[in-house]
């Protein structure tokens, strides 16, 4: 395969008449789908952008996927624009994505509106009904190559520009080869999909799902709200996979919403995204004894993922789950500070090779050659790989652990400290639901933040004391009834070192 | 009644939460407001909000979330 849309092409012809994907309202099957994908391809060939960016807004929801697909069918390359984005953030993906299209729906015009765009708007109303011309679509096809990006997804930069990621088909196919094969997805998996399409989580539903004659169902945000419902959600649409971030997998947890109502039908939970905390998996497996458990692993540039961890034993509370063994046809190791490789048990930077990788930052050649680099092992021939800016090491049972972002690694009184483990000690004390731990440069000080029942801050420190080594131990420890969290759904650092000192 | 809007107005400032009459349909609680809000009504009333009591009716203005509470706080 040379296109993400052979995959498409394959199940529509096997499964014509099954749903392929369905949200809270419509419900679409392979053989529509596939028309009115063509149809939006058509429209877009008639635009003349082929092989340009086309952004869609256009908010989750059945129509948003036909138009990714659609795009994909005129030749050219999607990002989906989050509708209830800002509109200044908006401009800031637009002033480096420079898309030559929006693809845009009736109920997201304001914020289209809003964005000064010059350039072509194509309503996704007019699109879908365009005459469908295969003729035009199969020349198009004929001039691809699978090195075209299909997409470019963006994520927040540490200086507030965001980078976008560009995946061509080939980085897909292989890694959808890769995710479909090792958690069995085939026609009968029904994926309750959380994740927002312009994050690349929902890229291994979305892709998987087509690649073997699956059903997603997108469940819509506000179910989150009401756990009960959301059960219920997952009961009527049958739904047996899920991969969510942990927050959402927490709320069901700290809830204890499965004491009150099972999904029945669940058979396999996979999460990423960032570290679960262990109480929720916990949780979850209790409630769900027979039921498949995963971790997932990897950042935006390698598609989505890079190592997994199948749950295979129990964890406690001072435990920190695995991020397992590298996917096959991805290629890890680890590089210590002098960049040299790291024995086990060592500390390094996780670096990542093969087709899974990203081709770069759209629009930004600086980052591009900061982050993809030449194999500092290999001198013999040009091969790239991908620093993900991740500390992690092994274990004696040669598997990674995570310990922390490099950039959440400090240096105080002249030892370097990951603050991702101290986070990690106090998760694992009574009544800690979750932990952050931020380094305040000013007055050279630890602050470790947490939530959960543990109302004496003492008991947190007494746990911190006796697992860490003194220059480790925070100088203080705050309890916080919420953690606050930033719009991906993860903790929001950069409000807890400005404002701990008001907690 | 005066509690909770400072709870929610320590969750999501800049609403005017007692005239408002649809906390959820103006999305101006999401899921992770919902369950930080649960968390902090625990908390400052020492009752437990279980999912039964978290449906839309219960949080759509600080009424609702008031009678909960008070339900709660009796029982």
């Amino acid at each position: 395969m040379k296109n993400i849309l052979e995959m498409l092409e394959k199940s529509a012809y096997s499964y014509p008449e099954k749903y392929v994907f369905r949200d809270a309202e419509k419900s679409i099957t392979y053989s529509d789908f596939l028309k009115k994908a063509k149809k939006i391809g058509c429209a877009l060939a008639a635009a003349d952008v082929y092989k340009s960016p086309v952004a869609i807004i256009i908010s989750r929801s059945v129509e948003c996927l036909t138009a990714m697909f659609g795009v994909l069918m005129g030749g050219c390359f999607y990002t989906v624009i989050d509708s209830e984005m800002p509109s200044e953030r908006v401009k800031t993906i637009f002033d480096t994505l420079q898309p030559s299209a929006v693809l845009a729906s009736e109920d997201c015009l304001r914020l289209v509106e809003n964005l000064d765009y010059n350039g072509r708007i194509i309503m996704y109303n007019e699109a879908s009904s365009f005459e469908p011309n295969d003729e035009t679509l199969q020349n198009i096809r004929n001039d691809m190559v699978d090195t075209d990006p299909a997409y470019v997804l963006f994520t927040s930069g540490s200086t507030g520009i965001p980078k976008g990621a560009v995946l061509n088909h080939r980085s897909v196919l292989s890694y959808i080869e890769w995710y479909a094969k090792t958690f069995e997805i085939n026609e009968n998996t029904v994926f309750g999909s959380q994740t927002p399409f312009y994050f690349s989580m929902s890229v291994s539903d979305v892709f998987s799902t087509i690649y073997k004659g699956a059903t997603l169902n997108i469940i819509p945000k506000t179910l989150f709200s009401f756990p009960i419902k959301l059960i219920e959600y997952l009961n009527e649409r049958m739904i047996n996979t899920v991969y969510w971030v942990p927050s959402a997998l927490s709320i069901v947890a700290k809830l204890k919403v499965l004491d009150y109502l099972k999904p029945e039908f669940l058979k396999k939970v996979l999460f990423a995204g960032e570290v679960i905390p262990v109480k929720t998996l916990n949780y979850w497996q209790n409630k769900l004894p027979d039921a498949f458990f995963a971790n997932l692993f990897g950042p935006t540039e390698t598609t989505d993922i890079c190592c997994y961890y199948i749950v295979d034993r129990k964890f406690s509370d001072c435990e920190t789950i695995p991020i397992g063994n590298a996917c096959d046809n991805c290629k890890l190791f680890i590089l210590d500070e002098n960049g040299a490789e790291a024995k086990t048990g060592e500390k390094g930077e996780l670096y990542v090779g093969g087709s899974f990788l990203s081709m770069g930052y759209y629009n930004n050649q600086e980052k591009t050659a900061q982050s993809f680099v030449q194999n500092p092992l290999n001198r013999a021939y040009p091969e790239i790989v991908y620093k993900t800016g991740d500390i992690v090491k092994q274990n004696e049972k040669g598997e990674l652990l995570y310990i922390s972002r490099k950039d959440m690694q400090i240096k105080r009184m002249g030892y370097r400290i990951e603050l991702g483990e101290i986070e990690a000690a106090a998760s694992s004390a009574d009544g800690v639901f979750s932990a952050a731990a931020v380094y305040d440069k000013n007055d050279d000080s630890i602050i470790l933040v947490y939530e959960g029942k543990q109302k004496n801050t003492d008991e947190v420190m007494n746990v911190l004391k006796n697992r860490l080594p003194d220059y480790m131990i925070p100088q203080r420890v705050i309890r916080i009834k919420s953690m606050p969290i930033n719009t991906n759904g993860k903790i929001d650092r950069n409000r807890l070192i400005s404002e701990y000192k008001n907690f | 009644m005066e509690q909770i809007v400072k709870i929610l107005e320590k969750i999501k400032p800049g609403v005017d939460y007692v005239s408002e009459t649809d906390l959820i349909g103006d999305k101006i609680l999401d899921s992770l407001k919902i369950v930080q809000l649960v968390g902090e009504l625990d908390d400052e009333f020492d009752i437990e909000i279980t999912p039964i009591d978290i449906i839309p009716e219960n949080f759509k203005s600080v009424q609702s979330i008031y009678s909960m509470v008070k339900r709660l706080e009796e029982e």
